[in-house]
């Protein structure tokens, strides 16, 4: 394997971007962030590749028309998944590992708030028996949060919990949509909204735009002094049919951990938009009581879609930089209730 | 904007018999290696992977197995006003059925309460045949007529999809089609290359930079290169054959498609100059359809030089 390691991070995130839903005037300052921070010009980039939807935009081809951001004259060599951006990363970092390419930027985007996102997310259910109902994105959560509240697998509190440290914690994040500092007692004030969810429990609907640079070996070196190492990265998906799982537990979530490797960490950025689904991802992965979880305030506080996955790797990798962490773990998910994860463990050296 | 679209899936032997079964008032689980019953049937069995060819009849009653209140519905879901989403663990089933129970409030349903299956009126063979479930007593239901045997009669589903998004246009566009509503053409000029893109788009395609300059452009241009429509499709508003072209407006560097009309389709040419036809002044609006068209100036042919790098 090569050693490869996430050199540079830039976000913006926001309740409503006053814009087109082709963010290519969010991507451009992030990729000139991006260019700052490693020294780098585009030519230096071997690889792009992206990830968000038509869905989100309403129109077709968007992620073409976001390629202008790049500036693809002469031709790059891009990439594109209809995912989280953290999936994106993972193909260019399979793309550095044969060899082919030593360098990748990767960028996620989307305007959620151009459409009813929570209806838009029920097109990527079974189209035969369950998309149909439209059961929506919020309504499939409140099931799952359900069904640990009912098993008495979590409780009001510890989702409560969940909330407070998140916005508290956000309070220090410029890009968090969400944030203030937050008692338990102040969450368990609020009203229900979709029984058992208040809305604190349930992430904003948020726009944005993000991106990370990652590079091999010297090329990392070259980048940054110290690169946040990736010492494990992992996905695996569970069945469509929300009938075919245990809700209440994340057995892809656990077997990604494992083969990722998470001992050691003291740090994880857990791409959790909805409270008990962190209760869920905390479990899965086996983190104990003195593991930092989301600093950042967490996908709760922020949670643009296509970037929030994204996002998890990027703060990670930063406290990884900044020295606040050793080791630290990064999470994103995918389709519903937690259908599919993905595990990005790095290390500074 | 709205984008609609009816998908039309076809089904295949397991749906086709469940959704049958369903236009007859029949809820059909699938038999699993395991012996459990899931409703509605996998076409595969999860763990073996072989195909589940054993549906069995269940009850159209059951057990709520987990719920969720929608206090604010939207169009498409089974119920127009505050309902709740539940997993429904029908009688003869192993496995739950995600669906809606029509209930006034969250205080009017619980996990463990007894519900059954409200028909649509209409039965089509769709998992909205099911028009949604509603509390029962706890006397079990009767489970329901037998189905009729021989083929299955429903091999395919439509599925409606309603989308509506707030499509916002970036500050280049909105400066763009406010000058349109004047009349005007605006273009932006990379600040790096120094090309001119109309419309603008934001960022230069090959510098990667935000376009900041702006630029007035002429109604008048060069054809750069041309399609002679012949074939009809729906929503054709002209009739054919007539072109479609490429203008490359004078000082721009980027063309655009709009339509050439006031000329035999087989007199346009690359090169051939044409200026734009614009509606009544009262008539313009925010929209490129302010011009109508673009028709020859009778000018002498613009020079291949002069667009050969637009081609």
């Amino acid at each position: 394997m090569r050693d490869v390691a996430v050199v540079g991070f830039a976000q913006r995130q926001m309740k409503e971007m006053d814009g087109s839903p082709t963010c290519v005037e969010l991507l451009v300052p992030i990729f000139a962030e991006l260019f700052e921070q490693t020294g780098w010009t585009k030519s230096d980039i071997d690889f792009w590749c992206s990830g968000s939807s038509d869905y989100l935009a309403g129109r077709s081809f968007s992620f073409v028309s976001a390629v202008d951001a790049i500036g693809a004259l002469p031709p790059v060599m891009e990439s594109h998944v209809e995912m989280d951006a953290a999936w994106a990363l993972y193909e260019a970092w399979v793309k550095i590992q044969t060899g082919e390419v030593d360098t990748a930027l990767v960028y996620g985007f989307g305007k959620a708030s151009a459409g009813l996102l929570r209806k838009t997310m029920s097109l990527q259910l079974d189209p035969y028996t369950v998309q149909p109902l439209w059961a929506d994105a919020v309504s499939l959560a409140g099931l799952q949060a359900r069904e640990g509240l009912d098993r008495g697998v979590w409780d009001e509190k510890a989702m409560a919990e969940v909330v407070a440290r998140s916005m508290t914690d956000a309070a220090g994040n410029e890009w968090a949509i969400r944030r203030g500092t937050i008692s338990l007692d102040d969450v368990l004030a609020q009203p229900m909204y979709a029984d058992p969810l208040r809305r604190w429990d349930c992430a904003p609907v948020s726009d944005g735009a993000a991106a990370i640079v990652i590079a091999a070996g010297d090329k990392a070196r070259e980048a940054r002094a110290n690169p946040a190492w990736i010492t494990g990265f992992e996905h695996r998906i569970e069945p469509i049919a929300l009938n075919a799982r245990d809700l209440t537990v994340s057995t892809s979530t656990a077997a990604s951990g494992r083969a990722a490797g998470v001992e050691g960490v003291d740090l994880a950025e857990l791409h959790a938009p909805f409270s008990h689904q962190e209760l869920i991802l905390r479990d899965a992965l086996g983190l104990g009581g003195d593991v930092s979880i989301n600093p950042s305030g967490g996908a709760l506080t922020a949670n643009p879609l296509f970037t929030a996955g994204l996002n998890r790797i990027g703060e990670a990798a930063s406290r990884v930089w900044d020295g606040t962490s050793g080791k630290a773990l990064a999470h994103a998910t995918s389709g519903p209730a937690l259908q599919h994860n993905l595990v990005c463990t790095m290390e500074g050296r | 904007m709205k984008v609609e679209f009816d998908y039309t899936r076809s089904l295949g032997p397991v749906l086709s018999r469940f959704m049958s079964a369903l236009a007859q008032q029949q809820v059909l689980g699938g038999r699993l290696a395991d012996g459990t019953v899931v409703v509605p049937p996998p076409e595969y069995d999860p763990v073996t992977h072989e195909a589940v060819t054993d549906l069995v009849p269940v009850s159209w009653a059951g057990v709520v197995q987990s719920w969720t209140w929608v206090p604010e519905p939207f169009a498409g879901q089974p119920l127009d006003r505050p309902f709740a989403f539940a997993h429904v663990l029908l009688d003869g089933a192993d496995a739950p059925l995600l669906h809606a129970v029509a209930v006034e409030s969250p205080a009017d349903i619980s996990t463990g309460m007894r519900v059954q299956v409200r028909w649509a009126d209409e039965l089509t063979g769709s998992i909205r045949d099911i028009a949604c479930f509603e509390p029962a007593g706890d006397a079990p239901a009767s489970v329901s007529v037998s189905v009729e045997s021989g083929e299955p009669e429903v091999t395919g589903i439509v599925s409606p999809v309603h989308l509506e998004y707030v499509y916002a246009a970036s500050p280049e566009e909105s400066k763009f089609f406010r000058g349109l509503a004047d009349g005007k053409l605006f273009g932006q000029r990379c600040p790096v290359c120094q090309k001119v893109y109309v419309p603008p788009r934001g960022a230069c395609p090959v510098d990667g930079v935000p376009t900041t300059d702006e630029v007035e452009l002429p109604d008048r241009g060069t054809v750069t290169t041309f399609c002679i429509v012949n074939v009809p499709f729906q929503g054709q508003k002209i009739e054919p054959p007539y072109v479609s072209a490429y203008v490359l407006l004078d000082g721009a560097d980027i063309a655009f498609l709009h339509l050439i009309l006031d000329v035999d389709a087989a007199d346009v040419r690359m090169g051939m100059r044409v200026e734009a036809v614009w509606k009544p002044r009262e008539e313009w609006t925010t929209d490129l359809n302010n011009i109508r068209y673009f028709r020859p100036t009778g000018e002498p042919d613009a020079d291949y030089e002069t667009y050969k790098q637009h081609l």
